[in-house]
């Protein structure tokens, strides 16, 4: 028996039925979990993406290091662009907003796009104030360097956490340092006493409910990735070891020797983190990684993780 | 009893800390000899294009379509098992039919043999577009079925493990079990 197309109409469709509900937000981020979301800045990056094995890409007009390169103002990408990545793939597209520039989330909110990444590798719009992101019916992600800032971000409704690291230099460290500060955190709450959690959320600058609902679970109530510095299929290993639910690889493949191949290695790595010969077999003759940078040698006014309030 | 779930991508930790509740044994699955010796397999949701080819890449699309216990796709899941792909579901099934994120929603669902409703989440959803004749509608929204039982699989365009309510993972283990009493 057929069943023919109906044309969905939201909420109108059915006086019961909702969108945009925390639990649907959060819902594609549990989706994605133990996969790759690759960034990608034209179509046939998308697709090389898509092939590998990407859960889903993220569109900018430059990778992180390209924009580290170049310096100057960097802002939301052009929306012809983000059309014909969404044109050429069928997995989500996210795109990037400034921190704090709702407008520019706006414009992709009427794009469609499928996930909105607040993100410091755009140069902040506001240097006090993230996006209300409860506004919007399109799910937000949002960085953290540490659980305060990932609470705060939580609290002004993202659905979903990138641990920050340090964006464009394919240095994973500050990746580890962010993860182990998040997840630390997480660990150290469980063992607080019901009184003490008080002050911590004072110390945490989180609201008391989600550091409480965060002792009582021992996790974050919405999934967590890890981006900034992944390059190899041994770093996407370390990060999934540590606790990550997913990673974000920007740089890391579109600036590497052969992209293709080192997307596919980093795929496999994400879902068997924990078979080193799997590992040791996908991290082999993979040709060139990126450069990189050693984020010990940037001044601090060059480093990205800072920028998030 | 014991059930596999399917750990290549998406969301199979949900689905596990599901299945532990109602008592099953659950291991995850992530290379073809994983598979022997269970009860039931679930396919979680996740993106159907990263799955499938992980399965191929992996090895694990004939072994589950050999595998002859009950088996439960949830979204992409679902899109796995269909005529298109695994084969073993008599379904034919269009991906993100729905449209974009922007549309995925949650809805009040009507459970066949149940008066409570059941609360259906759905992200990025397929689509049921034609059902063989063998196939019984579970559920239904807007006219179109979203929980379906064909045989021994059972398929569900929602995600019922995105909830507190185990009632679907309970009628799938009662598959399971009566399965399990048949081969006894």
């Amino acid at each position: 028996m057929s069943y023919p197309a109906v044309g969905y109409q939201g909420a109108t469709l059915n006086p019961m039925s909702e969108t945009g509900t925390m639990r649907v937000k959060s819902g594609l981020a549990e989706m994605l979990k133990g996969g790759v979301i690759m960034d990608v800045v034209n179509a046939e990056q998308a697709k090389v993406a898509e092939d590998a094995g990407a859960v889903a890409v993220m569109a900018l007009e430059r990778v992180p290091a390209d924009i580290r390169r170049d310096g100057g103002v960097s802002r939301m990408s052009d929306p012809a662009m983000i059309e014909q990545i969404q044109e050429t793939v069928s997995i989500p597209v996210m795109a990037k907003c400034r921190i704090g520039h709702f407008a520019e989330a706006q414009i992709l909110q009427a794009l469609e796009v499928d996930y909105i990444d607040e993100s410091e590798v755009l140069t902040p719009a506001d240097i006090a104030h993230h996006v209300d992101k409860w506004a919007f019916t399109i799910p937000f992600v949002c960085g953290a360097t540490n659980l305060g800032e990932a609470l705060r971000r939580i609290a002004e409704g993202a659905a979903m956490i990138r641990t920050k690291g340090e964006a464009g230099t394919g240095d994973v460290v500050n990746a580890v340092t962010h993860m182990r500060a998040v997840f630390g955190g997480i660990r150290r709450l469980g063992s607080l006493r019901g009184e003490e959690l008080y002050a911590e959320a004072k110390e945490l600058r989180a609201p008391y409910e989600l550091v409480r609902w965060v002792a009582e679970n021992g996790r974050l109530p919405v999934v967590t990735f890890t981006a900034g510095g992944i390059a190899t299929p041994a770093d996407a290993s370390l990060c999934m070891q540590l606790g990550a639910d997913g990673v974000f690889v920007g740089s890391g493949i579109f600036k590497s020797g052969d992209p293709a191949l080192r997307a596919k290695a980093i795929v496999e790595a994400t879902t068997h983190y924990a078979d080193a010969e799997i590992l040791a077999r996908v991290s082999a003759g993979l040709g060139e990684p990126m450069v990189g940078i050693s984020t010990s040698t940037l001044e601090p006014s060059e480093l990205l993780e800072t920028r998030g309030w | 009893m014991t059930i596999g779930v399917l750990a290549l991508q998406g969301n199979f930790r949900e689905h596990a800390a599901m299945l532990r509740q109602l008592g099953a044994d659950v291991v995850e699955v992530r290379l073809p000899e994983q598979l022997d010796g269970l009860d039931g397999l679930v396919i979680p949701g996740g993106e159907s294009t990263a799955i499938a080819r992980l399965m191929r890449l992996y090895g694990l699309e004939e072994p589950v379509r050999r595998f002859e216990q009950p088996i439960f796709g949830t979204c992409a899941g679902m899109i796995l098992l269909d005529r298109a792909h695994l084969g073993l579901a008599d379904l034919e099934v269009d991906r993100n039919a729905y449209g974009r994120q922007l549309a995925s929603f949650e809805a009040d669902l009507e459970l066949a043999g149940d008066d409570e409703p059941l609360r259906g989440v759905f992200i990025r959803a397929p689509r049921v577009a034609d059902v063989g004749p063998d196939v019984e509608v579970l559920a239904e929204h807007a006219g179109q079925p979203v929980l379906l039982r064909a045989g021994r699989i059972l398929v569900a365009s929602f995600h019922p493990e995105l909830t507190a309510d185990t009632r679907v993972h309970e009628r799938f283990l009662e598959l399971v079990g009566e399965e399990l009493h048949v081969r006894a």
